[in-house]
């Protein structure tokens, strides 16, 4: 194994190590939500994309229906899509390959896979930091249900507000740009607007034509897909 | 109810991820596809952060989890790593909530 090689795997499981902590919080919240333990683990083992796991599991606690739920986390996970166009002719894939490695198309692997010269590596980059996220982030999740549910009433630590400051601190990194500071004000307001006139999950959802709305106004063509950077990670961005 | 948005999730998140390896590129090469994909994360994290902070069923509240939200606040601007941040919004609402 080359040294280039080494260093890509390295930094592979550094990242993986680096999300376990969201599966950590993950796992605690969403048992906080009333989800079960098992529910909890079977959305880290077939999800596997953190901010829609975090989405589904926040609009439940909130009272929101299961589906209005998952209609949230899959508008998220439709970023997934784009990466994957960028990652398509990186990797090189085809038939099962390509089926079994689709499961490992989130944030991080693309992030580690994009910036590389060739093929080989962007396919090292890829699969290392894919497995080692996927088994870091379900052990964590279990590790955090289990402690969660030991907790007991999730009101009396707080782990309620967690919920809050888990989206924040998501969101944060992306406030950078101002066409992102108008649509989450936007958001924030019809959102709030929203929550006495429907019914919980709803308000979440509309949202989501925010985006739409600002997407058909604003006519910039600066700001490509973004691909969280190296640094972002390192930093602890945060786990998609 | 839990078990089907449970599944539907899983089966949609995966078929995204599938589509994006799948498809040829040029069908979503419309900038208004690109923005708007960029927007989503941001518009809907943005409401579940005013939603699960300020929400109670169908009505506005202010309680202790805008007092974790706050701290939140703080820990980010003193970049702190994820974890820190949930912990300190719990720990905080928690707080506010004995007193």
């Amino acid at each position: 194994m080359t040294a280039t090689r080494r260093s890509i795997i390295r930094d592979g499981i550094a990242v993986g190590v680096a999300t376990g902590a969201y599966g950590i919080s993950f796992g605690a919240i969403s048992v906080a939500a009333g989800l079960s333990v098992l529910q909890t683990c079977a959305l880290s083992l077939l999800v596997f994309t953190g901010a829609s796991q975090f989405a589904l599991v926040g609009v439940v606690a909130n009272g929101g229906a299961p589906l209005s739920g998952a209609v949230t986390a899959l508008l998220l996970g439709t970023r997934n899509t784009l990466y994957g166009l960028r990652l398509a002719p990186l990797l090189g894939w085809t038939g099962w390959r390509r089926t079994a490695a689709a499961h490992l198309v989130i944030d991080e692997s693309t992030a580690m896979a994009v910036t590389r010269e060739t093929r080989e590596d962007a396919r090292t980059g890829f699969l290392s930091t894919g497995v080692a996220v996927f088994s870091l982030w379900n052990l964590a999740t279990l590790g955090g249900a289990l402690a969660g549910e030991a907790l007991g009433d999730p009101r009396t630590y707080g782990l309620d507000a967690a919920v809050g400051g888990a989206f924040l601190a998501l969101l944060w990194p992306r406030l950078r740009d101002r066409r992102n500071k108008v649509t989450a004000v936007l958001a924030v307001a019809l959102a709030l607007g929203l929550v006495p006139l429907t019914p919980a999950g709803v308000p979440v959802l509309a949202a989501a034509l925010v985006a739409l709305a600002v997407g058909l106004a604003s006519r910039t063509e600066e700001d490509p897909t973004e691909i969280p950077g190296r640094d972002d990670l390192a930093t602890g961005g945060e786990h998609g | 109810m839990m078990w089907a948005g449970i599944a539907v999730t899983a089966v949609g998140a995966y078929l995204l991820k599938l589509a994006g390896l799948s498809i040829p590129a040029t069908v979503l090469e419309h900038p208004l596809v690109h923005r708007v994909a960029d927007l989503l994360p941001v518009a809907l994290l943005a409401a579940l952060v005013a939603v699960q902070v300020f929400g109670e069923q169908q009505s506005l509240v202010l309680d202790a989890r805008a007092a974790g939200l706050g701290a939140a606040v703080v820990a980010l601007l003193l970049r702190a790593p994820f974890i820190v941040v949930v912990l300190v919004a719990a720990l905080t609402a928690g707080i506010v909530r004995m007193l």
